[in-house]
């Protein structure tokens, strides 16, 4: 079988890490190989990151080339537009329609693109934008925003969503287990 | 149920399972976690040195104390530390020692590329490189062993995509060697020139010993393939090798320095074509072609940035698919200062008073992009003081009195210390901003010698930067907090005119130690009152924008620090908004 290759990208200090966290557990309660790359320090800070997945059989490269990815999760408009080209035809992008301004935008020596829903479905690939921000605080804290957008990955994923909810409660604070469970869901009712 | 471990998570356990008990080291991406990770092992006696020099000699007395010890960095690292270990090849070990060096091909998070690698083959000095989290764990293990077996530090070589990649891990259990004993060796143990001779001979009998063994197996493996195309690789430049060119035979590295010649020899016997994979350097390569293998390498890749397995397979001639063409003209996302950073003030006054500004290596290195524009050199850590020192000699006294130097806490006491010395001693006048944040910022919190707690979190003594700068000889010595814009220019002012060395502190904790949010700021609003001038677009702060509408504040993002709220000519931005 093929190995399934996830690229979460999103705004340095968004939550993509736990993000890969969860997805890490879930191949690994399904007994599958996993690797994830990651990408510490300096972009952190405010700046574009990327974050790869990939699950399978057996899995040798962490990394995800362009037009690898089977799924992509974004946190942010703009971000979804730099890696679209990451994906596979026929693969799927689940953009949180958020919008943060990147300081070129902020100085005013860039214009923030228009209509950024609209050029990404006239690629060959499956939009699915969510309002993650408005499922998270409807779970009860805006921090949520990940696990709501892992809900609606799931779903998109034909995946079992049991195991899923298992991974996210076991990655999560015990505090937050409540709040979070109730974001994968929403996620997961709304992809 | 195996573990998900990140590289470094992994290296942190296999040399707690090796039974290590002292690790020194100073945070640099992407080392930085090793220790970190080592630091919830209650057995293991852990610090954050001032600097990669005193890590690796603190972690050397333990050795020759009799214990298993560590000491993990970046690549610059250890230039800083390369003094100590250039002469620990010549003494050899008593306790294991490892020392683990990330490089970051790429450079995601560094000044420059360099390539390990040549540092075992200068000093002489075994190195293994893991090509993921599994490796990382055995091959820490190893190391200990090695290093005991043939009295010699031994350098574990990572790199961004091994160390920060995570994979799955078959965990272990501590086991414990004894404390060895210690006894007073002056042959072995004080380097004097009479001595060291004797070392050197003892040194490169060693490492003829291990160039030998290692041929031997159990450093390298070999999978089966066609003998159309041999490749010769290691670390992560194996795990591209293996969707490049699944049908090749292929020779991984697990120690690259000494090279298992013969082992090569034969193996490149075997093939009609022999290819060297290797990131960075021709390091492999070049010791193939010295010893008469012939193989090719640096011709089909690039010494700059890192592999993928598309680019390997491309190079060897194989079809490869393309995937759509990145979009085009897009706004950047360069990583920026945080909302709430302090050196935001430092860098708006520095702007504004149009100084020529020597930067060094930090957070505050981001006061080189716009808005704030402010830096003008960046070297290595420490280099600030210096450049400044350099720069009033070309140029004369007139000329320093338009320049400062900026350095944060943890970097002013890793090597910044010695510039300024050099500068009181040398008669210099000049002007250096110590930008104290209270912790190592950059690198993701580490406390430092001046945070006033240890890396778990106990209180320390905490060094007074100024205490230090007047004991150094400096009698000019101003402390202002960086959101007091007024206040900052008029003392940096001071600062500049005053003839000799002056030390301007600016003082204000990073936005996200744990202290500052555990009491947050309800943000700044903008009112009626703006008229669209653009002031507050000037500090570079990611939660203002602008739009045609006017000025926007994103209250998720304000921290409510208030430093436009001062520079705003209207009084339009006022305090206290709704969360
Ligand atoms: C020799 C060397 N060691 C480590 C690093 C990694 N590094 C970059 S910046 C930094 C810490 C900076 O801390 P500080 O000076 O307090 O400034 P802050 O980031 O807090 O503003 C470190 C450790 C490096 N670049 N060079």
């Amino acid at each position: 079988m093929k190995n399934t290759r996830i690229l979460i990208t999103g705004v340095g200090g968004q939550g993509t890490l736990l993000t890969s966290r969860i997805l890490g557990r879930v191949a690994q309660m399904r007994g599958m190989d996993v690797k994830l790359s990651e990408v510490h320090g300096m972009s952190q800070r405010g700046g574009s990151v990327v974050t790869y997945v990939t699950l399978g059989e057996k899995v040798y490269s962490p990394l995800i080339e362009p037009g690898q990815a089977d799924f992509m999760l974004t946190f942010e408009q703009l971000e979804a537009l730099r890696y679209a080209h990451m994906v596979a035809p026929g693969g799927h992008i689940i953009v949180n329609t958020q919008r943060i301004s990147p300081m070129p935008v902020v100085t005013g020596a860039a214009a923030y693109p228009e209509g950024i829903l609209e050029t990404l479905a006239a690629k060959p690939v499956h939009i699915h934008p969510v309002d993650a921000l408005a499922m998270a605080m409807e779970a009860g804290n805006p921090k949520t925003v990940n696990t709501a957008m892992i809900g609606a990955l799931a779903r998109w994923m034909q995946s079992d969503k049991e195991l899923f909810l298992e991974a996210v409660r076991t990655c999560v604070p015990e505090k937050t287990r409540a709040v979070n469970e109730k974001a994968f869901l929403i996620g997961w009712e709304h992809p | 149920m195996k573990e998900l471990l990140l590289g470094n998570q992994a290296v942190a356990r296999g040399a707690w399972q090796a039974g290590v008990s002292v690790v020194a080291s100073y945070p640099g991406t992407p080392s930085t976690e090793i220790t970190e990770a080592i630091a919830l092992f209650p057995e293991v006696r852990a610090q954050w040195a001032t600097n990669e020099k005193v890590s690796l000699e603190v972690a050397f007395g333990a050795s020759l104390a009799g214990a298993r010890s560590m000491v993990c960095m970046k690549h610059v690292g250890l230039n800083v530390a390369a003094d100590p270990l250039f002469t620990a090849s010549y003494t050899g070990v008593n306790g294991g020692l490892v020392v683990v060096v990330a490089d970051d091909p790429g450079m995601h998070s560094s000044q420059n590329e360099q390539d390990s690698r040549d540092y075992a083959r200068a000093a002489h000095l075994p190195m293994l490189e893991p090509s993921d989290s599994q490796e990382c764990l055995d091959f820490t293990r190893y190391a200990f062993a090695l290093s005991e077996a043939y009295d010699t530090p031994v350098l574990l070589r990572l790199t961004t995509r091994v160390a920060h990649s995570q994979s799955l891990v078959e965990v272990g259990e501590r086991e414990m060697p004894p404390l060895k004993e210690y006894k007073k060796d002056v042959a072995k143990n004080v380097m004097m020139p009479a001595m060291a001779k004797g070392r050197h001979v003892a040194l490169e009998a060693r490492m003829e010993r291990l160039s030998r063994d290692v041929n031997e197996g159990g450093c390298f493996t070999i999978q089966d393939g066609s003998e159309e195309l041999g490749i010769v690789t290691s670390g992560i430049a194996y795990q591209y090798v293996m969707e490049a060119v699944p049908d090749a035979k292929v020779m991984k590295l697990g120690m690259v320095y000494p090279l298992p010649l013969e082992a090569i020899r034969n193996f490149a016997a075997q093939v009609k074509r022999l290819v060297v994979v290797e990131e960075l350097e021709p390091f492999i390569q070049n010791q193939l072609l010295a010893a008469g293998i012939p193989c090719e390498g640096k011709e089909l890749w690039s010494i700059q940035g890192e592999y993928t397995a598309r680019g390997i397979a491309k190079a060897l001639g194989r079809e490869v698919a393309e995937g759509m063409a990145p979009q085009e003209g897009l706004p950047g996302r360069p990583p920026v200062m945080c909302p709430g950073c302090p050196h935001r003030g430092t860098f708006y006054v520095l702007h504004k008073m149009g100084l020529t500004v020597l930067g060094d290596i930090g957070c505050y290195t981001l006061g080189a992009a716009a808005p704030l524009s402010s830096i003008d050199a960046c070297l290595c850590m420490g280099a600030s003081i210096g450049m400044a020192m350099g720069m009033e000699k070309a140029r004369g006294r007139d000329y320093s009195r338009k320049t400062i130097s900026v350095i944060g806490d943890s970097t002013f006491l890793h090597s910044g210390m010695t510039g300024l010395v050099d500068a009181v001693y040398n008669g210099g006048h000049i002007t250096v901003g110590i930008l104290d944040n209270s912790i190592t910022g950059m690198t993701g919190h580490q406390e430092n010698p001046a945070s006033g707690k240890d890396i778990y979190g106990n209180p320390a003594p905490a060094v007074s930067l100024e205490e230090v700068c007047a004991s150094l000889g400096v009698q000019d010595i101003h402390v202002v907090d960086p959101f007091d814009l007024k206040a900052a220019e008029k003392e940096v002012r001071a600062a500049l005119d005053y003839d000799g060395v002056s030390v301007v502190i600016f003082r204000r904790p990073c936005a996200l130690l744990k202290e500052v949010l555990r009491n947050p700021k309800p943000p700044v609003v903008i009112t009626d009152a703006c008229v669209k001038c653009g002031m507050c677009m000037r500090i570079g702060c990611p939660a203002i924008t602008r739009d045609a509408d006017g000025m926007h504040i994103d209250a998720t993002l304000c921290t409510g620090c208030g430093l436009c709220v001062g520079l705003c000519p209207s009084k339009a931005i006022a305090e206290g908004g709704k969360a």
